[in-house]
C-alpha cells in the first residue's frame, strides 16, 4: 500500500504542468466547459419560462428579463403526475437491468475473445446458412414458423456432424468480433418491425421483458468491443501466477481481471446504461401505456402547435439528473493507479 | 477451443465428484465465456436480416382482407439507383469541371501510389492485394459521387450527405475529444469537475437534443438573436441554406457525441502504466515528444475501437436532421436513415427497406476496409 502511494506522488509530479501550460489548459477548458453547459443552461432558463416568454424573443436571465415561474414543473409533476412517474419508473428499471446484463455477458465474451482462441470453421457457417435457407423457405411457403425452426436446426446439426467435418478453413477471433459489431450496422428503421413481430409472437409486447432484452442484443457488440481492449492492457503475468496457483478461468476472471479493468467497465457501464435510457426507436415500437419510457414522454411534448418547449426542458432535466448523479459517483474510479505496483518488474 | 495458459488447474482431491465438475466446467470454459453472447446477438440479428432482405424485395399494397406483399425482384434497388429516386439518394450528377477533374486525379493517383507501394513491399498477398484493389475502386467511386456531386453545380443526394456528416463529424469528434482527454488528465485542480461536465452532453436523449438544437438555432426567438440581428438575418431562417443548415446538424452532432470518444480516450489513458513516462521524464525527453513516442502509440488500439463504433453509429444519424430541418431545405440535409424513415412513413416498405440495405452496404464496405486497412495493423504493433 505504501508503495503505491509513493508510486502515485510519482505520476502526481510528472503530470503537474508548468504555469504557463496550466493558464492554456484552463482556458481552453473553460471554453470547451462554457460550449458545454450554454444550451444546458438555457433549457434550465426555459424550465422556468411561460409559453409566452419563450415565444417572446430571447430572455437570458431570470428575474431581470423575465419573470421565472415553476407552471411547466407544475404541470409535469402534478398534472401529468403519474403519466411521468409510470415512464420513469421503467426507464429506471430497463435502463439498470439491461446494462447490467449486458456488462456481465459482454465482458465475458471479450474475456474469451482476448484470451482463447476460437476457431469457426466455414463449414460449419455454411450448414447453419443451409439450416436457416430451409428454415425461411418453409416459413415463405406458408409452414407454421415453430416447425420450420425446429426442421432448419435439425438439417444444421445434421450437415455440421456430417459433411461441415471434412472442411478445416476456419474463422477466428477478429472475424467473430467483426461480426458482432457488424450486427450494429443496419439501421433501426429496419430492424423495429421484424422485433415488433418477434415480441408479438411471444406475447411480450408492452413489458419490460421486450424492452430489456432488444437493449442487451443492441448494446452487447459495443460492450465486447470496448473491454476487449480494456483486458488486453491486463497483464498476462498476473492471470499466469494465479493459474499456476490453481485458479480457474473464472476464478481468474472474477477475482483478478474484472477488478484491473475497472475503469474500463466503468466507462462501459456509463454509457451503455446512457445509450439504454435514452432509446428512442425500439421503445417506440415495442412499448404502449405500461411499459414507455421517458425518451417517448419528451417527444410527446411536440403538439399540434408545434414543440412545447418548456414541458419538454423540465422532461429533459429529470431524465438526465439521475445520470448524471450516476456519473459523478463513477468518476473517480475513471483514474490512474489501479494498475500501478501490479506487477514486479 | 484451448485456452492460451497452457498451465491447468491441479484437482486437490480428484476422487471427489465436484472437483470433476469443476475441472469440466474449466476445460470449457472458453465456450462457456463466449457463448450466452454469440447466442443473443445470434438470435436478435439473423431474424431482422433476414426479414428485412425479405421486405426489401417486394412491394406493400393494401388490398381487401389486409396487406399483400408483392415480389418485386430488384426493383427497390433499381429505383434508387438508376430509376425515380435517383435524384433523391445519389444526388444530381453533372459531367467532369476542370476543378473536379483535377482533385479526382490527385485523389486517384494515391490511390495508385499505395497499391504500388504495397505491391512493392514486403508481406504482400494475393488475397491482400485484391481487397486493396476493391477498396480503390469502390472508394473510388464514392469519392468521385462526393466530388461531383458537392464541388459542382449538381446536387448531393442522401447518400452523398450521410458520407459527408460520417467524414466531418466523426474527424472533428475525434481531435475535440483527444485533445479535451489530454487536458484533464493532467493533475490540475478542478479537473473531475470538467471530466463530468464534458460528459453531459451525451446524457441527454437524442431526440431531446435535436429539440435543444432547434431552440437554440432559432434566428427569431433563439439566445442568439442579437448575432442574426446585428447580420440583419432575422427574417431569413438560416436553414433555409443548404450548407447552413447542414452545419446545423453537424454542429448538434458533434456537441452531443464528442463525449463518447472522450471517456473511452480518458479512461484508456488513465489506465497505463506511468513506468514509460517516467522513463522518458528521466531521460529529458518534452511533453510533446511524450504524447508522440509514448502516449498516442498505447492508446491507437483504444482509439480504432472507438473510432469504428462511432463510425457505424454516425452512419445511422436521424433525430437531428429530422427534428431539426425536417430534411430540408428540399433533401438538403436528409442522411440515409431519415431517407427510410420518410418513405417508411410514406408506407413504402420495401422501398425504406431497400434503403436501409443499401446503407449496411455502404457502412460494411467502409467496417471491412478499415479493420483490414487500419486496425489490424494498429492491433498488431500494440
Amino acid at each position: 500500500m505504501a508503495a503505491t502511494r509513493a508510486r502515485r506522488h510519482r505520476s502526481y509530479a510528472i503530470n503537474r504542468p508548468s504555469p504557463a501550460v496550466t493558464i492554456v489548459s484552463y482556458a481552453l477548458l473553460v471554453a470547451w466547459a462554457v460550449v458545454v453547459l450554454f444550451p444546458l443552461y438555457w433549457l434550465a432558463v426555459t424550465s422556468l419560462k411561460t409559453p409566452l416568454d419563450v415565444n417572446g424573443g430571447p430572455f437570458y436571465f431570470p428575474f431581470r428579463d423575465f419573470k421565472p415561474t415553476l407552471e411547466s414543473w407544475r404541470y409535469i409533476f402534478v398534472d401529468l403526475g403519474e403519466d411521468t412517474f409510470r415512464p420513469y419508473l421503467n426507464t429506471v428499471v430497463v435502463g439498470l437491468t439491461s446494462t447490467t446484463i449486458t456488462l456481465l455477458l459482454g465482458s465475458m465474451a471479450a474475456y474469451g475473445l482476448v484470451r482463447m482462441h476460437y476457431r469457426v470453421r466455414f463449414a460449419a457457417i455454411a450448414s447453419f446458412v443451409a439450416g436457416l435457407v430451409a428454415a425461411v423457405a418453409v416459413i415463405a411457403a406458408g409452414g407454421p414458423w415453430q416447425l420450420a425452426l425446429l426442421g432448419g436446426f435439425a438439417l444444421f446439426l445434421l450437415l455440421l456432424q456430417t459433411v461441415a467435418r471434412r472442411f478445416k478453413r476456419a474463422l477466428g477471433n477478429d472475424d467473430i468480433a467483426f461480426w458482432m459489431i457488424s450486427q450494429r450496422m443496419l439501421p433501426p428503421v429496419a430492424v423495429v418491425i421484424p422485433i415488433y413481430i418477434f415480441f408479438q409472437q411471444l406475447s411480450l409486447l408492452d413489458t419490460w421483458a421486450a424492452l430489456i432484452i432488444s437493449y442487451v442484443a443492441a448494446h452487447l457488440p459495443i460492450v465486447v468491443w470496448l473491454m476487449r481492449d480494456y483486458f488486453q492492457s491486463v497483464p498476462l503475468e498476473l492471470e499466469e501466477s494465479a493459474a499456476i496457483d490453481g485458479a480457474s478461468r473464472y476464478r481468474i476472471f472474477r477475482s483478478i481481471v474484472l477488478p484491473l479493468a475497472v475503469p474500463g467497465l466503468v466507462a462501459t457501464f456509463l454509457f451503455v446504461l446512457v445509450f439504454a435510457w435514452n432509446e428512442y426507436l425500439i421503445a417506440l415500437f415495442l412499448t404502449s401505456a405500461n411499459a414507455q419510457t421517458l425518451p417517448l414522454t419528451v417527444a410527446a411534448q411536440n403538439a399540434t402547435r408545434g414543440p412545447q418547449w418548456w414541458y419538454m426542458s423540465v422532461l429533459i432535466m429529470i431524465m438526465i439528473t439521475p445520470v448524471i448523479a450516476m456519473a459523478i459517483a463513477l468518476e473517480r474510479f475513471i483514474a490512474r493507479g489501479l494498475l500501478v505496483g501490479a506487477v514486479k518488474g | 477451443m484451448s485456452g492460451q495458459l497452457s498451465a491447468r488447474p491441479v484437482p486437490m482431491a480428484a476422487s471427489s465428484r465436484w472437483s470433476l465438475l469443476v475441472a469440466r466446467l474449466d476445460r470449457s470454459a472458453g465456450a462457456v465465456f463466449i457463448l450466452p453472447a454469440v447466442l443473443v446477438i445470434l438470435i436478435f440479428s439473423i431474424f431482422p436480416l433476414v426479414a428485412s432482405l425479405y421486405v426489401s424485395l417486394t412491394r406493400l399494397s393494401f388490398s381487401e382482407g389486409g396487406i399483400h406483399l408483392t415480389f418485386v425482384g430488384l426493383g427497390n434497388y433499381a429505383k434508387l439507383v438508376v430509376g425515380i429516386d435517383r435524384t433523391h439518394f445519389i444526388g444530381v450528377t453533372v459531367p467532369l469541371t476542370p476543378l473536379t477533374a483535377a482533385v479526382l486525379f490527385v485523389v486517384y493517383g494515391g490511390f495508385a501510389f499505395l497499391l504500388v507501394r504495397y505491391l512493392r513491399g514486403p508481406g504482400r498477398t494475393v488475397l491482400g492485394f485484391v481487397g486493396r484493389l476493391v477498396t480503390a475502386v469502390i472508394g473510388g467511386a464514392l469519392v468521385w459521387l462526393v466530388v461531383d456531386t458537392v464541388m459542382t453545380s449538381g446536387r448531393p443526394g442522401t447518400l452523398v450527405v450521410t458520407l459527408i456528416y460520417v467524414g466531418v463529424d466523426v474527424s472533428v469528434q475525434y481531435l475535440l475529444a483527444l485533445g479535451l482527454a489530454l487536458l484533464v488528465v493532467q493533475r490540475l485542480p478542478g479537473r473531475r469537475f470538467f471530466r463530468v461536465v464534458f460528459l453531459l452532453p451525451m446524457m441527454i436523449t437524442p431526440v431531446g437534443v435535436a429539440y435543444l438544437f432547434r431552440m437554440l438555432t432559432d434566428t427569431s426567438k433563439g439566445p442568439f438573436y442579437p448575432l442574426w440581428a446585428h447580420f440583419g438575418l432575422t427574417d431569413v431562417s438560416w436553414v433555409t441554406n443548404p450548407w447552413g443548415a447542414r452545419l446545423a446538424v453537424m454542429i448538434g452532432d458533434v456537441w452531443q457525441w464528442t463525449p463518447f470518444i472522450f471517456i473511452v480516450l480518458l479512461a484508456s489513458i488513465e489506465s497505463l502504466p506511468v513506468e514509460l513516462n517516467e522513463a522518458a521524464v528521466v531521460d529529458g525527453a518534452n511533453r510533446w515528444q511524450m504524447f508522440w513516442a509514448i502516449t498516442f502509440p498505447q492508446i491507437l488500439p483504444a482509439t480504432s475501437t472507438v473510432v469504428l463504433i462511432r463510425l457505424i453509429e454516425a452512419f445511422k444519424i436521424v433525430d437531428l436532421p429530422n427534428v431539426l430541418t425536417n430534411g430540408g431545405p428540399g433533401t438538403a440535409t436528409e442522411s440515409l436513415t431519415l431517407h427510410a424513415y420518410t418513405i417508411w412513413r410514406a408506407l413504402d416498405i420495401g422501398g425504406s427497406a431497400a434503403v436501409a440495405y443499401m446503407l449496411l452496404i455502404v457502412v460494411t464496405f467502409v467496417g471491412i476496409s478499415y479493420v483490414n486497412l487500419f486496425r489490424r495493423r494498429v492491433t498488431a504493433m500494440a
